[in-house]
């Protein structure tokens, strides 16, 4: 029990969290509009991948986020196209995406960078040392202490999306896009451009969250960097009911269960199998035991207009 | 129509993948020519490279034959890969342990653990959750994969099938349960002809299952729609549990004859990724039993081709992820070259029509 008494398990809890929350809400976002992005992981590893290599041609980690962004968007756009214009199988195209994204990176750091990597002076985005006030609290002072600016986004995004998922008029007519989409139709909203806005926000947020693994926490990419985050995050969007806090409550879960499986290594317990916890965890979420979680009823089902 | 769409559409798909790799690889200073040449001759060029193409095949078409029956029966499986891998520590586990049994049984009992294994890996959980809970299998097969690929690690890293010693690798499997290779050329791409045979056997049966038994109707029926195969009284829910265990049963089986015939031990390389790959497999070959031989060997090729590129010509293996992606992105999107001409045809009659008037 003492572990749990040591702030830097919560610190760790915290910032595993953010590469799971970031493209888990962004998933929402997508699901919400009706478009199963499975892409996520893909997405999240061009973001990284241009992240980084951004930062070190442009000696600038702002401008290697915003290039992540930027072409983080633009690939997420194009699997938007197939899924909504073409109405291809999304799932199918999500996988397309992942590979493709994972064979590209990989191509690209090898014939860019060569074997040895991106170099070691690579610009990374700034941690944030402490912030006045909540550094003079005792325990919850050292969680947030020198954690990367990305922490701070990360949470500023999580209360924005939810204020505009269900408080705005946008969110609203988002959501009705993905549960029922003809009668959105019918009153005039635009199905096809709201999906795209669901999806690509969900690729900016992927993108945002392979940064933070490239530029955020360390400066530098390597092959396959995001490591089936991009899945888990889809496990916790699922875990969190669709909704902005949920996505954040599980990746914080799975965040917490990845940290101990590390502060426990050498402890007796394997960390292969403590790093089973989310997966089950997930599972049992999804058998119902924590109460039934309905995706919106439209999700991956192409909508075509009748014209 | 249907027959194009069959057969040109993965050609053609794959055909513009290779266009915008081609586009890459010059981008970035190589000549295409002489990289597809590497690739190509990689995968065909010598005996030995043949073999070492259908041996990287065979993996890629018995986990893709497990996908297919799950995707005709309107299920995704998605952890193949997870099945693939306790299967083989199964097979593993039986290949060291009964060492008394005679070899050919000994074979027979390994393959056979391996796929009930997989089966009940694939089937049990996902299969239930999504038969009474309706939880998508997607999810469920991806998560039951990761745990499944973490357990096969934990087995040999700390675990019970840890061989003593510094490296996270089982003791072996027993001599006479290796599958034979029969001759030194054989020997050389680890291409053993009982694999051989087990796989087109495969591709057989998963034929024979689904197009000519009561069982794969249903199971189809089932895939094309859950009302329609409510009425005609088939046990749906029976039906979804069962395609989720044949398919993990093919993914368990791959694991098994890779075991036995190629690496003979459970070693730490859990990023094989045969599960993936298998599901480009399935949808290239549109679900079609002897359209996975051809898909499987494709991807074979494109692997060790890939290996071989990377050698002769300094260009990273993973170009062919690039490519397969794309291949994958385009098949995916089929939908656009119909849409094309309808758009060709509208365009011409259009023009036509102001040409008369």
């Amino acid at each position: 029990m003492t572990i749990l008494a040591n702030p830097e398990l919560w610190a760790s809890t915290l910032s595993m969290a953010v590469p799971l929350a970031l493209p888990a809400i962004g998933g929402t976002f997508s699901e919400r509009t009706g478009v199963v992005n499975i892409a996520m992981e893909g997405i999240m590893l061009i973001g990284a991948f241009f992240g980084v290599a951004f930062s070190y041609w442009t000696g600038n980690a702002w401008i290697g986020l915003l290039m992540a962004l930027i072409i983080g968007g633009l690939v997420s756009a194009a699997f938007a196209w197939g899924a909504i214009r073409v109405s291809a199988d999304q799932v199918v195209l999500g996988m397309a995406v992942n590979i493709f994204a994972a064979g590209l990176t990989a191509f690209l750091l090898d014939t860019v960078f060569g074997f040895s990597g991106t170099p070691t002076t690579t610009p990374k985005l700034p941690n944030v040392k402490s912030i006045p006030g909540i550094d003079q609290i005792p325990f919850v002072g050292k969680i947030f202490e020198n954690q990367s600016i990305l922490v701070y986004i990360m949470i500023l995004l999580v209360i924005l999306s939810h204020w505009f998922l269900f408080h705005t008029r946008l969110g609203l007519r988002m959501r009705s896009v993905g549960e029922h989409p003809l009668a959105a139709d019918t009153v005039g909203v635009n199905v096809w451009r709201l999906r795209y806005t669901g999806v690509i926000i969900g690729g900016l947020l992927s993108a945002l969250g392979g940064a933070y693994l490239s530029i955020g926490v360390l400066n530098s990419f390597s092959v396959n960097m995001t490591n089936g985050r991009g899945y888990i995050a889809l496990a916790a969007m699922i875990f969190g009911k669709w909704t902005p806090f949920g996505s954040f409550g599980a990746a914080l879960l799975f965040g917490f269960s990845t940290a101990l499986g590390i502060a426990l290594q050498g402890q007796g317990i394997s960390s292969n199998i403590l790093q089973m916890i989310p997966y089950a965890l997930t599972i049992l979420a999804l058998a119902g035991l924590v109460g039934r979680s309905n995706p919106p009823a439209a999700d991956g089902i192409p909508y075509e207009p009748k014209r | 129509m249907k027959a194009f769409r069959i057969i040109l559409s993965p050609i053609l798909a794959s055909l513009l993948a290779i266009i915008i790799g081609g586009i890459l690889v010059s981008a970035m200073g190589y000549n295409p020519f002489v990289v597809y040449g590497s690739l190509v001759s990689g995968a065909f060029g010598s005996v030995i490279n043949i073999g070492n193409t259908i041996t990287a095949s065979i993996p890629l078409i018995l986990c893709g034959l497990g996908i297919a029956i799950a995707f005709q029966s309107g299920l995704f499986n998605i952890g193949a890969d997870g099945q693939y891998w306790v299967g083989s520590a199964a097979a593993v586990w039986v290949g060291y342990h009964f060492t008394t049994l005679p070899g050919w049984l000994h074979i027979i009992l390994c393959i056979i653990v391996g796929m009930v294994v997989g089966a009940l890996w694939g089937g049990i959980i996902p299969g239930l959750t999504k038969a009474f809970v309706g939880s998508h299998e997607v999810i469920t097969t991806m998560m039951m994969s990761y745990i499944g690929i973490l357990l096969a690690r934990y087995l040999i890293e700390g675990g019970p099938m840890q061989q003593k010693g510094y490296n996270p690798q089982s003791p072996p499997i027993a001599q006479n349960t290796q599958l034979p290779y029969f001759s030194q050329v054989l020997q050389q791409s680890q291409l053993s002809l009982v694999a051989v045979a087990i796989t087109i056997l495969a591709a057989v049966a998963t034929w024979f299952l689904l197009y000519k038994t009561t069982t794969g109707y249903q199971l189809r029926t089932v895939g094309l729609s859950h009302r329609a195969a409510k009425y005609a009284g088939i046990k749906v829910k029976l039906f979804i549990v069962l395609a989720l265990c044949l398919s993990g049963l093919f993914a368990g089986l791959a694991g098994s004859v890779q075991m036995l015939g190629v690496d003979h031990r459970l070693l730490d390389g859990f990023s094989s990724e045969y599960g993936y790959t298998a599901i480009v497999v399935a949808l290239l070959a549109r679900n079609n039993p002897f359209g996975v031989l051809l898909a499987g060997l494709f991807f074979g090729a494109l692997t060790t081709g890939g290996q071989n590129m990377q050698i002769v010509s300094q260009v990273p293996a993973a170009l062919t992820d690039v490519l397969t992606g794309l291949i994958i992105f385009f098949v995916a999107c089929e939908r656009i070259i119909p849409q094309i001409i309808q758009w060709y045809r509208r365009r011409r009659s259009l023009r036509s029509g102001a040409l008369t008037s």
